[in-house]
């Protein structure tokens, strides 16, 4: 018989199912945290409880809030309300409990799946056990019946069994209970108390739960687990190594559920052996001096803690000096209890934050300057600091006062058409951690949604970011939009692509107020003082002005340096590839194959072999190779914490499939026709379905050197004396997707840490799939099957062919992503979508063209003139000026 | 007909594909009502708002046009009629009928509970469910002596203008505009009017959200007790979109997890989509339900240019359900928003080749 329960979505305990886990922390009695947010009215903080019970992986949620101080009935419905508006934790099916009826029924009445009733019992005698249990069947629930009597709780294996058989000929009988809806609760009781009647209460619970499941068909057992090892409170280690010995015995005799802390159950066969030993002792009550033993064993693990930080010497230390301690380390484990201390000793909540908190994030900031702390580890003190601000916030709401003064406030946002943030994040927490207020557009920002804000929110600067070339154009856009309509506030710019130089030339002509480029994260707040600085900003922006003006003097120079040759010239000098002695390779396969969970069997698991790890220090400001950086004197040990972090989230992303891949690559047959490709659909060769236009470079060279286009690597439409060489070409596009929904998870725990660590990782999947996807398809193209390469041979590309991508150097067009998108049909097989400016969505995505010659190289295109970028166009039909625009860091010229 | 002291409903489940009728409301609209006919003689000089587009009101002030679309249904083949009662609660009518003070700002329990008392509405709903049921058993059994084959009347219990478990106000999402004890009381006194009118059992229809399918299931287990007679039910929820979900969000496997402790003899989905969307999701209960199946879709998803606002025709709708019955998913099918007796006696006349779905009686979802 099945228990099939619902919240949104199904759950159907089969006796298949296993052990299912009823999340337990939103249980004003049993949870602390849960409580103190209850009884502060913090129903938001409280719905983060929930949210993280069932991201641990529970499969119900208990609710209980039976608390003398409120209203539990009003209590349970807000709640159980609030949760019907969260469809992430609405999913599973709700445990309604309370010892009392009336806040019971309040629940039944709120809830629209099929929810479990905790609990009934016969305490009250029959009528009112009947009476209730045929209003639950009315409301459609299952129900929890306590092994609990006119006399009293059943405390031996005995009367546990008296009781529930006799609740359940009641149920079946005389109220219509479906047997498979009832779920028993013997009772587990507290053990090693050192008194001698409750030496037996463990195996009593498992003894009666085996007997229970033979002997009464269809009910279930569940239990609230923590109970049996409330003598040991405090101390964690004993507790979970309790619990998981438990459940080990209860789940093999017959227990279907238990209430217990999701997300953090032991694992039986990694407990001690010697504790394991001791507590099975008190467990099955094998020894007289088991529990003696047992006490002996737990003082000497009492202290031992989960944190990696083994000297506990600073929790010594007065408040102030353990909050300032937390933050400098980014420890956030005692955060509340040393916040809620503060809080005490301080007049007002809002004085914590002014005072020790503030004075501990200074001393970061002075650390961060001097260069003596890295980037990861201040987005870790940010971490705690905001955890603490949100600790205070429903005190400081109680009295109505308004927050810290910050220093300024700053609207940042990644442009229209971009969708890359993680720079762009990781500057919002350096800001503030430095006391700015920080206003988070996201990205895909248009310009009037960023001036509006400014003003709206009184902005004393405004940061832009941006990752692709088409977000240099919006950049000057938007500070067109600002010049027009007069505002005078600072114009920050940063992001890969953008350079001072480009800020000096393009973008800052058009703004009369100061705009800065800023070209990283620990720039950034020197930068904002400087401009937001009555003293500092007339010195800072006079020196601004005169160095961008050199620097536009400096390009005007260059740009009459340098000669170019002509497209005719650079045609000549095309790369010498000898056609008439050269077979290209046919690949096994042509078309698109797609590479999915639900199509094929790729996992994450498949791509972390690949991963290039350099660029993932790079991204939080480490310079150096991996993995010879964890040696580096200077920032190795901070590479290697950031690394430890990022190999745990990557393994909990792994095993829990967070993020999930979507790509497809493609070969099709090809043929170049002058600095052309076009792609054919018949074996003839005469269908053609897509062109792709190449650029080449025409700078000078030496002597002997050739001027590079891509389409150089395929073989000519009519080659030498061997007309139609047949050649081709690949493409693909992959993606890694959930990066976004799972960062927004982080940022919602003020956790910018994990949040930004999760893109990073998602970033480097992507480039992972990409070379993985490139390893396919050497093997489909034939001259693969035999590569032996280890991992840093991949990372550095010892393999035969390339894989250049729209917008990058030796293709600077992202217009060409529109061309492989249709031919992939990519937005369809990956789910991924392009921007009207060729960005790519979601941003941890990477497409590109796969080539085969072996002497098909990476190159840059670097300047190009006005011949070939009308003979471009042409080609193309397009405007010059829409290929000028988008082209416009590549041009020789001025527009 | 050979019953064995089984309802004969249950005894012709049994036998073949039950079929039922089509929309009621498309089909009322063809007639062109005026205000005045819908005020009849007895509304003549009613007070409140305008009460063209009230179609229960109809059983009070236009009986002939709710029998005569019953006739043109039992005369396309339909086994069952359902009763002119959709919206036909205190809280469904309220826009209509409700006479009380109205609220300032948004509705809430406050309002609801002055809805669910009021004592004049509340009489007019039990005429209008009352004379709806007698209307639809006399068509009902006159047919059925023309042809000598039993038709049945199904009570109509309709969705409500408010949810159970859906805050309509996004700044304040515990708040909830009704509670249980009031979608309760609304459908008690339906469901009670509904069935001393006589009908041979009690359809909760177009449940978007579960909560609200829940109260209303209560309310007629309170009512089947007060009456001390039992019912057959059928219960059909309603999936909004290609996501498989009801508005308030739950799978339909959830849902019906939720419903089924009410023991409905049959359990399926109408309204919102037509054959084409609605596929998917009739295959699923096929394979997990245990009860009978029923599917009457719309015909098509709303389409203004179609001279019916919908644009399945007969010729096309019948054949896309049919398939279901051919598949062998099917017990119950019939019609809902656009569909016309056409609609009906196109399906009768498919059906009629295919076995019904069989239950298995191990199957259990209480």
């Amino acid at each position: 018989m099945i228990l099939r329960l619902s919240g949104l979505e199904p759950l159907n305990i089969t006796p298949e199912f296993g052990f299912a886990v009823i999340g337990e922390r939103t249980n004003i009695t049993g949870s602390p945290k849960f409580s103190k947010l209850i009884l502060a009215g913090d129903f938001e903080g409280a719905l983060a409880v929930a949210r993280q019970q069932v991201q641990g992986g529970a499969n119900l949620l208990d609710v209980n809030m039976d608390e003398g101080m409120i209203d539990s009935e009003a209590a349970m419905v807000r709640f159980l309300n609030l949760i019907g508006s969260e469809p992430e934790i609405a999913r599973i099916p709700i445990m309604i409990d309370s010892s009392k009826w009336s806040v019971i029924e309040a629940g039944l009445k709120c809830v629209q799946g099929k929810s479990v009733v905790n609990s009934i019992s016969l305490k009250n005698g029959e009528e009112e056990f009947l009476r209730q249990a045929r209003l639950i069947r009315r409301y459609g629930a299952a129900a929890i019946v306590m092994a609990f009597d006119e006399k009293g709780q059943a405390d031996n294996f005995q009367r546990k069994i008296d009781i529930c058989s006799r609740a359940y000929e009641l149920l079946t009988k005389q109220a219509d209970f479906p047997a498979s809806d009832i779920i028993f609760d013997p009772n587990i009781l507290t053990i090693a108390t050192g008194l001698e009647e409750h030496r037996n209460y463990a195996v009593d619970f498992i003894e009666a739960t085996r007997w229970i499941k033979k002997n009464l068909p269809g009910a279930r057992v569940s239990g609230g687990v923590s109970n049996i090892s409330f003598s040991f409170r405090g101390n964690n280690t004993v507790r979970e190594a309790m619990h998981a010995a438990f459940l080990f015995h209860a789940i093999r005799a017959g227990l279907d559920m238990g209430i217990v802390n999701a997300g953090q159950l032991a694992v039986y066969e990694e407990i001690e052996p010697e504790l394991r030993e001791r507590v099975e002792d008190v467990l099955l009550n094998r020894r007289d001096d088991a529990t003696e033993r047992l006490i002996e064993f737990a003082e000497n693990v009492k202290g031992k803690d989960k944190t990696p930080v083994s000297d506990k010497a600073w929790r010594k230390d007065p408040v102030e000096k353990r909050l300032k301690h937390a933050l400098v380390k980014g420890i956030v484990d005692y955060i509340d209890t040393d916040t809620e201390e503060a809080r005490q000793k301080c007049e007002r909540p809002l004085d914590v934050i002014e005072g020790p908190l503030m004075a501990g994030m200074s001393v970061v900031g002075d650390l961060f300057g001097a260069g003596k702390m890295f980037l990861p580890q201040v987005v870790k003190s940010a971490r705690v600091m905001k955890k603490a601000v949100a600790y205070l916030l429903p005190f400081m709401e109680e009295e109505k006062s308004g927050g810290a003064k910050p220093h300024g406030r700053i609207v940042i946002a990644t442009v229209k058409g971009d969708v890359h943030d993680i720079g762009k994040n990781i500057v919002a927490v350096v800001l503030q951690c430095n006391n700015y207020d920080v206003v988070d557009l996201g990205v895909m920002v248009p310009a009037a949604k960023i001036l509006e804000t400014a003003r709206e929110k009184k902005a004393d600067a405004i940061g832009l970011s941006g990752l692709i070339t088409p977000s240099l154009d919006e950049m000057v856009h938007v500070a067109q939009e600002m010049q027009r309509e007069g505002f005078r506030l600072p114009l920050l710019i940063g992001g890969a692509t953008t350079s001072r130089a480009h800020t000096a030339v393009k973008i800052a002509p058009h703004y009369q107020a100061s705009t800065v480029h800023v070209l990283d994260a620990s720039r950034a707040v020197g930068v904002v003082n400087s401009l937001l600085n009555e003293e500092l900003k007339t010195k800072f922006d006079k020196k601004l002005r005169e160095d961008y003006e050199r620097l536009r003097q400096e390009h005007a120079a260059k740009r009459t340096r340098k000669k170019l040759l002509t497209l005719e010239e650079a045609r000549a000098l095309r790369t010498p590839i000898d056609w008439s002695t050269y077979l290209p390779p046919k690949p096994e396969f042509l078309g698109v194959r797609i590479y999915a969970p639900e199509k094929t069997t790729i996992t994450l698991a498949d791509l972390v072999p690949f991963i290039d790890w350099s660029p993932f220090f790079h991204a939080w400001e480490l310079r150096g190779r991996y993995p010879a950086i964890f040696d580096d004197p200077k920032i190795g040990k901070q590479a290697r914490e950031l690394f430890d972090d990022a190999q745990e989230l990557l393994g909990r992303i792994v095993r829990k499939s967070l993020l999930v891949p979507r790509g497809v690559h493609a070969l099709w047959r090809a043929n170049s026709v002058g600095d052309d490709v076009d792609v054919y659909a018949d074996e003839a060769r005469s269908e053609k379905v897509a062109t792709f236009y190449f650029l080449r470079q025409q700078m000078q060279k030496p002597p002997g050197q050739a001027n590079h286009c891509l389409a150089d690597f395929i073989s000519p439409q009519s080659a030498m004396g061997n007309p139609q060489l047949a050649d081709y070409l690949g493409g693909f596009a992959v993606s890694i997707h959930g990066a976004d929904e799972l960062s927004e998870e982080f940022k919602y725990q003020h956790d910018d840490y994990n949040a930004i660590i999760t893109k990073a990782l998602a970033d480097r999947l992507a480039e992972a799939f990409a070379e993985y996807l490139h390893m396919q398809t050497r093997i489909a193209w034939g001259f693969g099957r035999d590569e032996q390469l280890s991992h840093a041979d991949l990372i550095r590309e010892k393999y035969r062919g390339i894989r250049p991508a729209a917008g990058y150097p030796a293709c600077p067009d992202h217009a060409e992503k529109r061309t492989l998108f249709d031919l992939l049909d990519a937005e369809k097989n990956t789910g991924i979508k392009l921007t009207e400016s060729f960005a790519m969505h979601p941003g941890a995505t990477v497409s590109g063209l796969y080539f085969s010659h072996p002497d098909a190289k990476y190159f840059g295109v670097g300047q190009i003139g006005r011949d070939q970028v009308g003979d471009y166009a042409t080609r193309r039909r397009e405007p010059i000026a829409a290929v000028e625009k988008r082209l416009a860091p590549n041009l020789d010229y001025d527009i | 007909m050979a019953t064995n002291g089984l309802h004969p409903l249950k005894a012709l489940l049994r036998e073949r594909i039950v079929v039922l009728d089509g929309a009621m409301g498309t089909m009322i609209q063809r007639y062109k009502l005026s205000e005045a006919d819908y005020r009849g003689e007895r509304f003549r000089d009613w007070k409140g708002k305008d009460l063209k587009g009230s179609l229960e009101l109809l059983n009070l002030t236009r009986p002939q046009v709710v029998e005569e679309i019953h006739a043109a249904y039992l005369n396309a083949g339909a086994d069952v009629i359902e009763t002119n009662t959709f919206s036909g609660t205190t809280i469904g009518l309220h826009d209509f009928l409700f006479q009380g003070e109205s609220t300032r700002g948004r509705k809430d329990q406050e309002f609801f509970q002055r809805v669910v008392d009021d004592v004049g509405l509340r009489a007019l709903v039990y005429e209008i469910n009352f004379r709806a049921a007698r209307i639809a058993r006399q068509a009902a059994d006159r047919v059925a002596n023309e042809t000598g084959q039993q038709r049945f009347v199904g009570g109509s219990m309709g969705p409500l203008p408010v949810a159970g478990s859906i805050s309509p106000d996004v700044n304040d999402p515990a708040f909830r505009a009704v509670s249980f004890d009031q979608l309760r009381q609304t459908y008690f006194d339906e469901a009670k009017a509904l069935l001393e009118g006589g009908v041979d059992l009690l359809i909760v229809e177009t449940i978007f959200d579960t909560l609200n399918g829940k109260a209303a299931l209560f309310a007629i287990a309170d009512a089947l007790e007060k009456a001390g007679r039992g019912v057959p039910l059928m219960i059909s929820g309603t999936v909004i979109d290609k996501s498989g979900r009801n508005l308030s969000g739950q799978t339909v496997e959830a849902s019906l997890i939720s419903l089924a402790h009410a023991q409905p003899l049959i359990l399926g989905l109408n309204c919102s989509l037509g054959p084409d969307e609605m596929e998917p999701f009739i295959e699923e209960l096929a394979r997990i339900s245990p009860h009978y199946i029923s599917a009457y879709p719309n015909a098509g998803l709303p389409d203004a240019l179609s001279p019916t606002g919908f644009p399945e025709t007969a010729e096309t709708f019948a054949p896309k359900v049919a398939k279901w019955a051919e598949n062998g998913w099917l017990n119950v099918v019939g019609g809902c928003c656009g569909t016309t007796p056409d609609h009906i006696r196109a399906l009768v006349k498919l059906v009629r080749q295919f076995s019904p779905r069989a239950v298995e009686a191990t199957m259990s979802y209480t």
